[in-house]
């Protein structure tokens, strides 16, 4: 069922390799680590004839995105990545092409934002990047980088999406590792993205003003009409999911659950520590916890209705953020109890922080969340604050 | 301005507007408060107020003679300002 | 699986050592990861890397390996720099760039299995360059038979083109005369 061959593929070239089997168009992008290999490599490709696109070098991120947005309004197939301050450079422009509807395809290799400089890998980059209304997914192997990466063409460019989607792939842990991956053949890639064509192009033959401006009586119109849009791309999302599944024998869904089976407790996760949680609830289970793991494939649109399916048997959900909200907490395990409030009441949900800017996560932190969790719960039972814990963080103060 | 009836659902993809060209029917005469006026007796037809005027509104009439469409001119004075024979008024907007 | 850390020196190629032998397991059809221990890189300042390999399972874990199977030191000096020798497992196997005698290393280090070989002296005759990596392949494969010497070519090829001929010969010397026990 599993198509092609098996390869050892950096994360970075396995994204590489997707934006050349989907015949990419356009490429713009500025390196930026953890994301440089893509761009190096996708340049490269273009230098040699091995991918028959135009690559447009800028000066910036910013810029990037900025000729994205012209490429894909004149009809093209186009990618970009980048990663932690060159998204927040892109950011402004981030919103154009999602509310332009224009497929715009990128990559984001996952990393911390300054100060302190860092460029390890957490997620306070993607979680500046919630609200840009870009259909979002995380990837937790370099197969999956590839996968998702391909995906990704279909599902944006597809007549009941046409919204701008990103890859996460964690800086590093994805972008800078080499592993073993199945790599398909070309000619059945190529069969998975048909050539597209968006109702709206730049045409001199159908001219049509884009990008205009909106006033107060009619802004909020727009804005309804794209959260249906967007809202309404999810069904769309599965379905080519399930053709890819078909197609390769790899399937992907909204929200991911691992030995689920009776669990009373699950560990929420999104990217690359994914797996490395399996292998703490697998550890877990022969001690005999009833724990499993849920992880977040689809960060945007949300996927609200997969989620509370997944927690309908649960007494506890442990929440791992690599990022934080300042002043509110873990984001992801905020949006979680959002997304559960008024439907589970007697639900607890504790959330960690961890991974931040290249902190490594090993299983012993996920079992050590799991045992503080249910601590936690005692606690919060008892009527008591419970501030989130970043995970290994040193105290000091005896200076 | 156009489109102030607009629902949500009326709306194309991308918010694109697909009639070309439809600034044209976007009337900014009413943002006028002096308007222009002109002795065409001493008018030598040089067409210098045609080329100066911001909004494009002055066209070139059967004699020859310029003038400005009112559904567009704003009333800038610049028409009035460049014309070397000073045959170019601006006369304050009646009440109607 | 047998979790392997690689110490060297920024420009000495510990990252390049570990995607070898990943490339190398792979083509062999077994799982295999290698991962950087991400910083910017340094010439000249302590790198390591991590190299997973598995012949049966799928490679999960993607954190950094704490108890290593293996331990290739690719500059002896690294030896004094840090805690390099004491997280390795109690059966594990350290496989050193060294002057020194195999003995004389045998009695300074606690180590289950020592290899030692002068890859600094091979490098430099067989490439002309003080570069290690490749030649510490072959002490590591005599040492730990992790993959078969001859998977690494294909690799190297890919890698080096025609200076490869070169660093396969290295390889093949360091294989040759590495010191086991």
């Amino acid at each position: 069922m599993t198509k092609g061959k098996i390869v050892g593929l950096e994360g970075s070239f396995a994204v590489a390799e997707a934006v050349r089997m989907a015949n990419t168009d356009v490429i713009s992008a500025y390196p930026i680590t953890p994301q440089t290999h893509i761009v190096e490599r996708l340049s490269e490709m273009v230098a040699d004839g091995d991918l028959d696109a135009d690559f447009i070098c800028v000066e910036s991120e910013h810029s990037a995105m900025s000729a994205c947005v012209g490429a894909s309004a004149a009809g093209a197939r186009v990618f970009t990545c980048s990663a932690g301050q060159g998204l927040e450079l892109m950011h402004e422009v981030l919103y154009i092409p999602s509310s332009m509807r224009l497929p715009v395809v990128a990559v984001a290799a996952n990393r911390a934002l300054s100060a302190p400089l860092s460029v390890w890998c957490d997620h306070s980059d993607v979680m500046a990047l919630r609200d840009i209304s870009w259909v979002q997914m995380f990837a937790e192997n370099n197969q999956q980088a590839f996968d998702l990466t391909t995906c990704a063409f279909r599902i944006a460019e597809d007549k009941d999406v046409l919204f701008p989607t990103m890859v996460h792939i964690d800086g590093f842990y994805l972008s800078h590792v080499i592993e073993d991956m199945v790599l398909p053949e070309e000619e059945e890639v190529a069969g998975f993205i048909p050539d597209y064509k968006h109702p709206f192009v730049l045409d001199p033959d159908k001219p049509v003003s884009m990008g205009c401006y909106g006033p107060p009586f009619i802004y909020s119109e727009t804005k309804k009409a794209q959260d249906v849009a967007f809202d309404n791309t999810r069904p769309r999302i599965q379905e080519i999911w399930d053709e890819f599944g078909e197609l390769f024998g790899r399937q992907y869904l909204p929200v991911e659950s691992y030995k689920m089976e009776g669990a009373r407790v699950a560990l929420v996760t999104m990217g690359s520590c994914s797996e490395t949680a399996m292998l703490a609830v697998d550890e877990l289970r022969a001690a005999g916890v009833d724990v499993g793991l849920i992880r977040l494939r689809l960060w945007r649109p949300f996927p609200f209705k997969e989620l509370r399916e997944a927690v309908k048997d649960l007494d506890l959900l442990v929440v791992l953020d690599r990022a934080i909200s300042f002043g509110m907490g873990g984001p992801v395990c905020s949006e979680l109890k959002s997304a559960l409030y008024n439907k589970r009441e007697d639900l607890k949900i504790v959330g960690f922080i961890g991974g931040l800017g290249g902190r490594d996560i090993q299983i012993s932190e996920f079992k050590y969340m799991v045992t503080q969790a249910q601590e936690k719960v005692k606690a919060i039972e008892r009527g008591k604050e419970v501030e989130t814990v970043i995970i290994g963080v040193r105290e000091g103060g005896g200076r | 301005m156009g489109g102030e009836g607009l629902g949500w659902k009326d709306l194309e993809i991308g918010f694109v507007v697909t009639e070309p060209g439809n600034a044209s029917s976007y009337k900014t005469g009413d943002w006028r408060s002096e308007r222009p006026i002109r002795d065409n007796e001493r008018c030598i037809k040089c067409g210098l107020c045609y080329i100066y005027c911001p909004e494009a509104c002055i066209h070139e009439d059967e004699e020859g003679h310029f003038e400005a469409d009112l559904y567009y001119c704003k009333g800038c004075g610049i028409c009035a300002h460049e014309c070397p024979r000073n045959v170019i008024g601006m006369v304050e907007e009646k009440e109607e | 699986m047998i979790e392997i850390c690689i110490y060297g020196r920024g420009g000495q190629g510990a990252v390049t050592l570990a995607e070898l032998v990943a490339h190398a397991a792979i083509s062999e059809g077994k799982h295999a990861q290698s991962m950087p221990s991400f910083g910017p890189e340094r010439r000249g300042a302590p790198v390591l890397a991590f190299l997973r390999v598995s012949e049966t399972e799928r490679i999960k874990i993607r954190a950094e390996v704490t108890e290593p199977d293996v331990l290739i030191v690719l500059d002896p000096g690294l030896l004094q720099v840090g805690d390099v020798v004491s997280r390795l497992k109690k059966d594990g196997t350290a496989v050193i760039n060294t002057m020194k005698s195999h003995d004389e290393m045998k009695s300074r280090l606690s180590v289950n299995k020592l290899a030692t070989v002068d890859a600094m002296s091979i490098a430099r005759e067989v490439l002309g360059l003080p570069i290690v990596n490749t030649t510490m392949l072959g002490a590591m494969i005599k040492a730990t038979g992790i993959v078969k010497l001859e998977s690494l070519e294909a690799p190297l090829e890919e890698r080096f083109g025609k200076v490869a001929t070169k660093n396969i010969e290295a390889m093949n010397e360091a294989y040759a005369v590495t010191v086991v026990s």
